[in-house]
């Protein structure tokens, strides 16, 4: 209960620090018209409340509030992130798992999945977008795609080292036991691996929502977030604050993407308690 | 009193390179199918027009013409990104020092530091655009920062303050101060994890900077050539530079590797790996 | 009299978890210079608790504790003792050699002065080939030698040791109980020594403090009047078999029901 409260009240001071320096920096770079490293004024720099209310209100003159677009929009790019974290994560793991249990394929392949993140997928993004689009897929998916090809790769990665990082003896028991490689996988090595796993789910939940927000962006999908962010881009100079707002609801979803993944591990995974010094 | 146990022997230099070879034939094998699949099997085979990936011998010949202009932009866009690379890990391991001093602020922090390397930097490439300039590489370079720094202060912070507890009581009992603690036994601890998170680092740089650019940026920058290329329906020049970026990134990641191995001779993810 | 007691330690108590626990109760023992003193007892009876104490590792709740005729606290700045844990703590950056130099480094001293110290260490842990080695290159008996070369590199006056020999096979242990013998009278030094091994315990030591079940307290003392310098055919000794029962009596005395001779803490 203490601990709630503390907790709580952490929280609360998080928040006004975060406030506190924000409007402290804008007033003392005002005030002392200083230019580094950049000028302050209200378009780069609106007042944190001013962004707090763009969001209710309307966005167009009389269209919807902000915080309603805003509200449909991260839906729309948290489908495409959650359906790309699952499939990336699937195949992330089945792909781990096959590298481990064959040498020669680790060998092969790691390599080039390595290199396969140096890609900017901002740049191929509208490829695949187009070049899916000619198997009638839906727009969302595709981007779903992209979204899936950011979060496949820490997930092989953690899943090899951590089926790897089983201990020989703890194997040596199990051959005992006449256990199959089916069975030594699911009893052992995935236990095992369940902590590395995690740490790459929670990489990974961050990197479905910035490829679902690359993905819409170049791909001229407006839906989304990554729509609306180029959007209010193009406005900014009128009215920074539909942007900031925007990019406030996108680091929101990150957040919350992050949390979620963290609260499943919490009931998952038994850990103890990492060596404190 | 003779020595309880000989050390490991080490292999042969002919031995290792044997098996350095060995271990490659895999990789090179599939180098070779992938190429093979992008020259004739995607083309022709699958039938995947040229706007989306133009035959491999056409995107090397382009490679190739305009190499002069694709390598001084992805020179500079690397610049960007190196900047960000030195600036984000730099603060990185500056509030991981900070964070691991200052235990109870650290530990209190560190959700929020977590939560927020959730967040999807990218999205903030327009503001940051809109503070610096477009053309200004500052723009980007912030962005590169912002991505680097968040592995860098995680995973820095874990190798400070992973110690075994009997190694500072062997400091304590020497009478150690903390300065001391920090610079012959936390430090040096760390550098595997940091090294770690350096490489991720080294990679996410290069992509920032080069996403940062499709935002908006100089002519001069790897990003806004992909861009304005694919915009001008010249396929093969856009992907020509997109293996720019891909050589620059993966260079990057080698040379800190390079420097890993170096500087950590001793630990047993190198050493296993040179015997 | 009196300045021939290294360690002194009056109503030494300590307690954990704001009173919940007691480890350590009543503690009054007395150590002169040049002895070798175990102190055995059953799991958790608080003797690793007592070492670190002395040391000034952590604080007592009550009592004293004297070190060199200082309180432990300024015997510790002084850097009156040396320490060997159970696990070798050895940098894997630093070499042999340069793990042997860590406290004199931190001492300040020249390197002219370090090279030729830790030159006499390894000969005398009888390591000096292995000087450009790094730790997980040598076996767990060389890595313990290496931190006692360590532990005796700047002369202390002091020794504490904590089960140094306990996740060693007993093979290695009896080679090196010899060594720490030797070494021991060689550099005339007194030491405090925790072990779970009745038998380690009266080999190596001029006395024996056998400690109670929590809360720990010194149940008994036992003289070793065996001979010096023991060898290998001490153990054969009958003296050596009527000490080892006496000792077992009193753990068994104080609570111990689990301590047997080979404990080791694999």
């Amino acid at each position: 209960m203490r601990r709630g409260i503390g907790r709580a009240l952490l929280f609360v001071v998080v928040l006004a620090a975060i406030w506190g320096l924000w409007e402290g920096y804008r007033w003392l770079w005002m005030r002392q018209s200083w230019s580094w490293p950049f000028v302050v004024d209200d378009t780069s720099m609106p007042h944190l409340q001013d962004i707090f209310g763009a969001l209710f209100d309307p966005a167009r003159v009389n269209g919807p509030l902000l915080i309603t677009i805003l509200w449909h929009s991260a839906l729309f790019t948290a489908k495409e992130a959650a359906v790309g974290f699952a499939i990336g994560a699937s195949v992330g793991f089945v792909l781990g798992v096959v590298l481990a249990h064959f040498n020669v394929l680790q060998r092969g392949l790691l390599p080039y999945i390595v290199a396969s993140q140096t890609i900017p997928i901002i740049a191929i993004a509208p490829m695949v977008v187009v070049g899916l689009g000619n198997y009638g897929i839906a727009a969302w998916l595709r981007v779903a795609v992209i979204a899936a090809y950011l979060t496949f790769f820490p997930v092989t990665v953690n899943t090899l080292r951590g089926l790897q990082s089983v201990e020989p003896r703890a194997l040596e028991l199990m051959h005992s036991y006449a256990a199959s490689s089916w069975a030594m996988l699911w009893k052992l090595r995935v236990p095992a691996a369940l902590p590395y796993l995690f740490a790459a789910l929670k990489v990974s939940a961050t990197a479905s929502v910035v490829g679902a927000i690359i993905g819409e962006a170049p791909s001229s999908i407006p839906d989304g977030l990554g729509g609306a962010i180029i959007n209010f881009n193009q406005y900014y100079t009128l009215n920074p604050a539909n942007l900031w707002a925007t990019n406030v609801i996108a680091a929101c979803l990150g957040i919350f993407f992050f949390l979620v993944v963290a609260l499943v591990e919490k009931l998952v995974v038994r850990r103890p308690p990492e060596q404190r010094a | 009193m003779s020595a309880i146990a000989q050390p490991i022997p080490r292999a042969t230099l002919a031995d290792r390179v044997g098996r350095r070879a060995r271990d490659w034939v895999p990789a090179v094998v599939v180098f070779g199918l992938g190429l093979v699949a992008w020259q004739w099997l995607i083309p022709d085979v699958f039938g995947v027009k040229r706007f989306l990936l133009p035959r491999f011998s056409d995107v090397i010949t382009t490679f190739w013409n305009q190499r002069s202009e694709l390598w001084s932009a992805g020179w500079f866009t690397f610049k960007e990104a190196l900047g960000g690379f030195v600036l984000g890990c730099g603060l990185g391991l500056l509030g991981a020092l900070v964070l691991s001093r200052w235990r109870r602020v650290g530990e209190a922090l560190m959700p929020y530091a977590i939560a927020a390397g959730a967040v999807p930097i990218i999205a903030f490439a327009p503001i940051t655009n809109a503070w610096f300039g477009l053309l200004s590489p500052w723009s980007k370079i912030v962005i590169s920062a912002v991505l680097c720094f968040f592995p860098v202060l995680v995973n820095g912070l874990r190798g400070l303050t992973s110690v075994a507890p009997e190694s500072l009581e062997l400091m304590r009992s020497y009478a150690a101060s903390e300065r001391e603690v920090y610079r012959r036994v936390r430090i040096p601890n760390s550098l595997p994890f940091v090294f770690t998170a350096l490489k991720v680092a080294s990679v996410l740089a290069m992509i920032g900077a080069v996403v940062g650019d499709y935002f908006g940026g100089s002519t001069k920058a790897l990003g806004v050539v992909i861009q304005s290329s694919v915009a001008l329906g010249q396929f093969e020049t856009a992907w020509a530079a997109i293996l720019v970026a891909s050589i620059l990134g993966l260079g990057f990641y080698a040379a800190i590797a390079a420097a890993e191995r170096l500087a950590l001779s001793w630990h047993p993810s190198v050493r296993s790996r040179a015997e | 009299m009196s300045e021939d007691l290294v360690v002194s330690i009056k109503g030494l108590s300590k307690v954990f978890r704001r009173g919940d626990l007691t480890a350590l109760q009543d503690i009054d023992l007395d150590v002169e210079r040049g002895e070798f003193v175990s102190l055995i007892g059953p799991s958790g009876c608080g003797k690793s608790t007592l070492l670190r104490i002395v040391g000034d590792i952590i604080p007592p709740s009550s009592g004293s504790v004297t070190v060199n005729g200082k309180p432990a606290r300024r015997a510790r700045l002084d850097r009156d003792y040396g320490i060997v844990f159970q696990s070798p703590v050895l940098y894997d950056w630093r070499t042999v050699t340069k793990n042997i130099s860590l406290p004199l480094e931190m001492l300040g001293w020249d390197r002219g002065r370090r090279s030729k110290r830790i030159k006499e260490m390894l000969e005398l842990v009888e390591l000096e080939s292995f000087g450009s080695h790094h730790p997980w290159q040598l076996s767990g008996g060389m890595q313990q030698r290496v931190s006692i070369a360590r532990a005796f590199s700047f002369s202390p006056a002091l020794l504490l040791m904590d089960e140094p020999f306990g996740a060693l096979d007993e093979m290695t242990r009896e080679r090196l109980n010899l060594e720490l013998l030797q070494i021991w009278s060689e550099t005339g030094s007194t030491v405090i020594f925790v072990t779970h091994s009745i038998q380690e315990a009266v080999f190596l030591s001029t006395r024996v403090a056998v400690m109670s079940a929590r809360p720990g307290r010194i149940a008994g003392i036992v003289p070793v009047d065996l001979p010096q310098p023991r060898t290998a055919a001490t153990r054969e000794d009958p003296h050596f078999f009527e000490l080892v029962t006496e000792v077992r009596e009193k753990l068994q005395a104080a609570g111990a029901d689990e301590v047997t001779e080979e404990a080791t803490l694999q």
